[in-house]
């Protein structure tokens, strides 16, 4: 069984697409990091960022509603800033109660805790865009060209390969619980909740145990192909002129942008 | 950004004697359990031999030892090379490791990845390890899958890419454990194909009884840690009351 359900690469012939994986890794990072320095409030800004981003969609063939659709996934996350509604100091705008606590909101917390929710919005939004239009492989290698440590890249290589392996054990643990569970006729499957979770808590350890052997023999097989400590990669990709103008281009417009937020 | 690779440092040496020789090799796991109890086995040029022997036997104890990822006591020589901690990478170099689960020996992310990982980590220039890849992806037969992802293969795909990524090395040995298991006919009957027409000397080791007959003129029966008969196929599957002494079965 393959379990594909993580490879949020879509196959299309685009511009993004060709553009050298090192272009759009660095145009992601700043243009999240760009978000993240815009000051609260910065509307204009704000659209200014999201018309790039449609107009990367645009340009990927994706449809300009591809990143809308599948950021919503990522939104509960962003609630996590909720706590920013009560703590900032500004004028009361409600007030209610909740068990013994009374929690004011402010206008400058209500504005801080939107923005912020827009800004990873977008963030999250150009991110998905970039695993889209990437390739997983090309990624990694462009990061090690980008000098980012080789044992990030290779633990995130890794990471990647054996996470099919992974869920196709759980799936197979799972299945042989499945096709072992069974009830006699009118009495309900299963025993109390202790022991079900004991039984999960078993098939954690398994899944522990088999892929601690796993990682020996991928381990011996490195090896046995002369691995000493060190990832070689031959390097395909090679910056043409199209990459140094889109990599212009997306700075210059990043650039434009904090200039809109911040004046 | 150019990227610079070091020059070949592995040439392999001439050699007219034998490829492979085990000589008296004893091995216990850290548990305790014995798994070779002094092996002796010799492999010439050319030779193409079968290794049965029921579950536990130490057959794939013996296949680790091939290229040091276990040490035991006793010599390996590989191409009159004997086997010590300076020149493991020059065996591993050599000895071209096929483990039995094709996802352990696939851990790049795309196909080609997998097969110049040995060349590249032999410090190949970069051209040579391209038609290195190529050539050994030809000789499976499967270069319309270089920018494949690994994990999105079948079984039989993911069998005869792990074979490619030892034949990118260009071994002097070539040793396979299991390699038809899990396979279903027609797949099968390629990777028999494929092992007949390469011309490597190999040791492969296998419970598909059909395929040592059809395969290997000469079998190397193992028992606890022993080999208990090194001679012809014919003559191993003709005795009928070894095999069953063995747990073995006549194809």
């Amino acid at each position: 069984m393959h379990f594909d359900a993580f490879d949020r690469y879509h196959d299309h012939d685009s511009f993004i697409h060709r553009l050298d994986p090192r272009v759009k890794a660095v145009v992601t990072v700043v243009f999240i990091v760009s978000n993240a320095l815009l000051p609260d409030g910065a509307w204009f800004a704000f659209g200014f960022a999201w018309l790039f981003l449609l107009f990367c969609n645009l340009f990927s063939k994706l449809g300009y509603t591809y990143t809308l659709k599948r950021s919503i996934i990522a939104l509960p996350f962003a609630l996590i800033a909720i706590t920013v509604l009560f703590s900032i100091p500004g004028n009361p705008i409600s007030t209610f109660r909740f068990l013994m606590w009374d929690f004011t909101i402010t206008d400058a917390g209500l504005l801080r805790f939107i923005s912020i929710l827009i800004r990873s919005w977008l963030s999250v939004q150009m991110a998905i865009l970039l695993v889209a239009v990437t390739r997983f492989p090309d990624l990694v290698h462009a990061f090690e060209h980008l000098r980012v440590p080789a044992i990030l890249t290779t633990i995130i290589a890794f990471l990647y390969r054996y996470l099919f392996v992974l869920t196709d054990e759980v799936f197979r643990l799972l299945r042989a619980r499945e096709s072992r569970s069974a009830a006699a006729p009118g009495s309900r499957s299963g025993g109390g909740v202790m022991w079900r979770a004991k039984i999960a808590g078993n098939m954690a350890g398994q899944l522990f145990l088999r892929s601690y052997e796993r990682s020996d023999r991928i381990y011996n097989a490195m090896l046995a192909r002369g691995y000493a400590g060190h990832l070689y990669t031959l390097n395909p990709h090679e910056m043409k002129s199209a990459d140094y103008y889109a990599t212009a281009f997306a700075i210059a417009v990043i650039f434009l942008m904090q200039v809109i937020g911040r004046f | 950004m150019p990227v610079t690779h070091l020059t070949s440092r592995f040439i392999a040496p001439e050699c007219d004697g034998d490829i492979l020789a085990v000589n008296d090799l004893y091995f216990s796991y850290p548990d305790g359990h014995a798994a070779l109890n002094g092996v002796s086995l010799k492999l010439c040029e050319g030779d193409k031999v079968a290794l049965v022997g029921p579950n536990g036997a130490g057959k794939s104890t013996l296949m680790l030892h091939l290229n040091g990822i276990l040490t035991g006591r006793g010599d390996v020589e590989i191409a009159g090379k004997r086997l010590t901690r300076d020149n493991l990478p020059l065996i591993r170099s050599m000895v071209g490791l096929v483990f039995q689960n094709p996802d352990d020996q696939l851990f790049s992310p795309t196909v080609f990845e997998d097969v110049a990982f040995g060349p590249l980590h032999m410090g190949l220039p970069e051209a040579e390890v391209r038609s290195r890849v190529d050539a050994a992806l030809e000789a499976v037969r499967m270069n319309s899958y270089r920018d494949r992802l690994s994990h999105h293969l079948s079984v039989g795909e993911k069998k005869r890419i792990a074979i490619a990524t030892v034949l990118s090395m260009q071994p002097r040995l070539l040793v396979l454990d299991e390699p038809s298991a899990g396979l279903d006919p027609r797949a099968r009957r390629t990777l028999i194909n494929l092992l007949r027409d390469l011309p490597i000397t190999m040791l492969v080791s296998t419970h598909d009884m059909k395929l040592v007959q059809e395969l290997f003129p000469r079998t190397v029966v193992m028992d606890e840690g022993c080999v208990v008969a090194d001679s012809l196929t014919s003559e191993i599957l003709g005795n009928e009351s070894f095999l069953n002494a063995h747990g073995l079965e006549k194809p």
